[in-house]
């Protein structure tokens, strides 16, 4: 039944995966996300639900466990962190190119290289430009506080299995290892191997069951006419996405005349700029994306005719403020501010780059 | 007798397994590649579980396996089949699932998946071709390519003091307390492909008994990357493969034969 | 006492010319025909058909699996 808790971020979104039905989770140590397999493993959801969780030998190798068991229509799951996730490529654009579905966590630590294991959002461009190799997006959606890390599990697997794709949960060390109160939902039961069957027969590898003819998962097309069909058939999903499965959210955007543009743990630092800044009299607001792809590109566009200047907030230096410009198209100017290395800017380091580099006139 | 009277249903002894697709496959002409496919198929035709194999193909020459293993299949990225086995495995315990690798995949780039999933004594089936080789990309060396053994990336023979020697990945695995049964076998003349059949016939009915991974490596020839004739390739392999990969059963029954 | 009589039948589109299952055959039934199959290969048929024993050395041998084999006890 529901239940109310105090939980880290990492943990709760392991107890939602088993109150999703999840069925497998193969995972491997990296802090600052090591908690979701610890978690999992003290669980031990065998005894609740069936579900399987496995360490593995490395992130390659759990990725491709995520892969094989996702062949077979299972509701599979990962996480690791920035240099594990950059592990993980390979497997999630094969994933992405057999047109699978499974979620993919990434509690994005400071980088590049071994970096650090403190928060960042240098993971943006890595996250929504594809990642891998060849012409594919990941759907990502973006937590901001310890509820989202448990609700975003199940809205990831409708899009994971909605279009057959692996999805992407864009989190960080912040938002992973701070404690929050967190509803949990009811217990959602795990598909039967027969559901199973009658809902993915016609895809799924889990044998020729009823001497049905064979599935085949592969993302292989030596003949180029059919690989780029599949990648047409892969950019049709992503069109789609926009058009069905677009989130954001706008916080004191009706009367603002400047525009923070922020996600995940920037976004709730942002808001109380937002308060700050509205306190000395400039009306600004806030667009938190929800889903970094698709991105809010008209809804940026439509602003516009709003407000005189966009900032954006992210723990890097610059990634997401490009696909604001391309957005907005320079019809206002937009702006960067950022702390990196896993350092945390405060609401007031926000405020006076706002003044600074859009305000300032 | 007239041959017409000989070649009638009734009298066929021997024809070809329906879990073998139509496709001509597309292994070079005396492929040992067709073979291990063919008697991997006979197995699973003959113990009736096609409704409950899993078959995963490497990258490598059979990464085209799916076209021709008519069971269910997923085509893994290189070196990852034990992964995805041990991912479609471990969420369906009653399943027949075996990977189908060559020795670049398998005993290169795939090393760690290998020996971890054998580590772990996952309930697969691992069918490893060793033919001392990269066929698919050309005839590279490969980690089982044999001391003074030619190959594009050692025109001038594999040189161990640079590049090291073979490695035995069968025996290295067969140590691993999960690895239930080994057997190395070839398929180059029938009494061969007899005994490796017999081979894989036993390490499929293992996986009833869930007491462990079973690993059959079949040594096998590759003409084009050899540059011989197919018949001049199972002589040579029978001199010089043979010598080093020695043929026979390593472990049974959870016990290393002793030789 | 009844003699084995045997046969085989090649897919000779499907053969490639290999020639493994010559040296298989323990009675040298098979050659490689002068002509060639679509694809360019001699495919291999019998050459020499009466002493085919049906034993299927030749089919379970052929990489390709192109050979069927049939067998039938004749009374001489």
């Amino acid at each position: 039944m529901a239940e109310l808790k105090l939980m880290k971020g990492n943990e709760a979104i392991a107890e939602a995966a088993i109150r999703a039905g999840v069925d497998a989770y193969f995972g491997y140590p990296i802090t600052p996300q090591s908690e979701v397999i610890e978690y999992l493993m003290s669980e031990q959801p065998e005894h609740r639900t069936g579900m399987v969780v496995l360490q593995a030998e490395s992130e390659v190798a759990a990725i491709n466990m995520v892969y094989g068991a996702a062949g077979t229509g299972k509701k599979v799951m990962t996480s690791s962190s920035s240099p594990g996730i950059s592990l993980k490529q390979e497997g999630i654009s094969y994933l992405a190119g057999a047109e699978l579905p499974a979620v993919i966590l990434n509690v994005v630590r400071g980088g590049p290289g071994l970096g650090t294991i403190q928060p960042s959002q240098a993971d943006y461009f890595q996250s929504v430009k594809g990642g891998g190799h060849g012409d594919y997006r990941l759907y990502v959606l973006a937590p901001a506080s310890v509820q989202e890390m448990a609700d975003f599990v199940d809205d990831a697997f409708e899009m994971a299995f909605k279009y057959k794709t692996p999805v992407l949960i864009l989190s960080d060390g912040l938002i992973g290892q701070m404690m929050e109160k967190v509803l949990l939902k009811d217990q959602k039961a795990r598909l039967t191997d027969k559901e199973l069957q009658e809902r993915h027969g016609d895809w799924a590898t889990f044998g020729r069951v009823g001497g049905r003819e064979r599935n085949i998962i592969t993302s292989l097309d030596l003949q180029s006419e059919k690989m780029e069909n599949r990648v047409h058939r892969l950019m049709a999903k992503y069109k789609r996405m926009e058009e069905e499965d677009l989130r954001f959210e706008k916080i004191k955007c009706d009367d603002a005349d400047y525009l923070i543009v922020a996600y995940g743990s920037s976004a709730r630092i942002a808001q109380k700029t937002v308060d700050l800044a509205r306190a000395k009299g400039h009306k600004v607001g806030l667009l938190r994306p929800i889903t970094l792809f698709p991105y809010p590109k008209k809804e940026l566009m439509e602003m516009t005719k709003q407000v005189k200047g966009i900032l954006s907030v992210e723990l890097n230096m610059g990634q997401m403020v490009e696909d604001i410009r391309l957005a907005v198209e320079h019809k206002v100017p937009v702006e960067h501010f950022g702390r990196t290395g896993g350092i945390i800017h405060t609401p007031e380091e926000i405020l006076k780059a706002l003044e600074e580099k859009i305000i300032k006139g | 007798m007239d041959i017409k009277d000989i070649i009638k249903p009734e009298n066929q002894v021997y024809k070809k397994t329906d879990l073998m697709t139509e496709n001509a496959l597309s292994y070079c002409p005396g492929c040992g590649h067709g073979t291990a496919h063919r008697l991997t198929m006979e197995v699973v035709e003959e113990l009736g579980i096609k409704e409950d194999t899993i078959g995963v193909a490497p990258v490598g020459c059979s990464v085209l396996a799916y076209d021709f293993m008519n069971v269910d299949m997923q085509q893994a990225a290189h070196g990852r089949a034990p992964a995805l086995a041990t991912g479609i495995s471990r969420t369906w315990p009653d399943k027949y699932v075996f990977t189908y690798q060559g020795d670049g995949d398998l005993a290169a780039i795939g090393t760690a998946e290998t020996i971890h999933a054998c580590n772990r004594g996952e309930n697969i089936v691992i069918i490893f071709i060793n033919n001392g080789i990269y066929g698919m990309t050309g005839g590279q060396m490969a980690p089982t390519t044999l001391p003074g053994m030619r190959s594009s990336t050692s025109p001038y023979g594999r040189d161990v003091r640079s590049m090291g020697s073979p490695i035995k990945i069968t025996e290295l695995i067969s140590n691993l307390p999960g690895v239930y049964f080994v057997s190395r076998q070839a398929v180059h003349t029938p009494k061969h492909v007899r005994k490796a059949k017999k081979a894989i016939k036993q390490a499929f009915e293992n996986v009833k008994l869930k007491k462990g991974l079973s690993f059959v490596e079949i040594v096998s020839n590759c003409n084009s990357g050899w540059k011989m004739t197919p018949n001049d390739a199972n002589k040579w392999l029978e001199e010089n493969m043979l010598d080093f990969y020695q043929l026979g059963d390593i472990k049974i029954d959870g016990q290393l034969v002793q030789k | 006492m009844a003699k084995i009589r045997g046969a085989i039948v090649v897919d000779t589109e499907k053969c490639k010319g290999c020639e493994v299952c010559v040296p298989a055959c323990p009675t040298e039934v098979i050659g490689m025909a002068k002509d060639v199959n679509g694809k360019g290969y001699h495919f291999a048929f019998m050459a020499n058909p009466e002493a085919c024993t049906g034993c299927s050395n030749c089919a379970i041998v052929c990489p390709d699996g192109v050979i069927s084999v049939f067998r039938v006890k004749a009374d001489e």
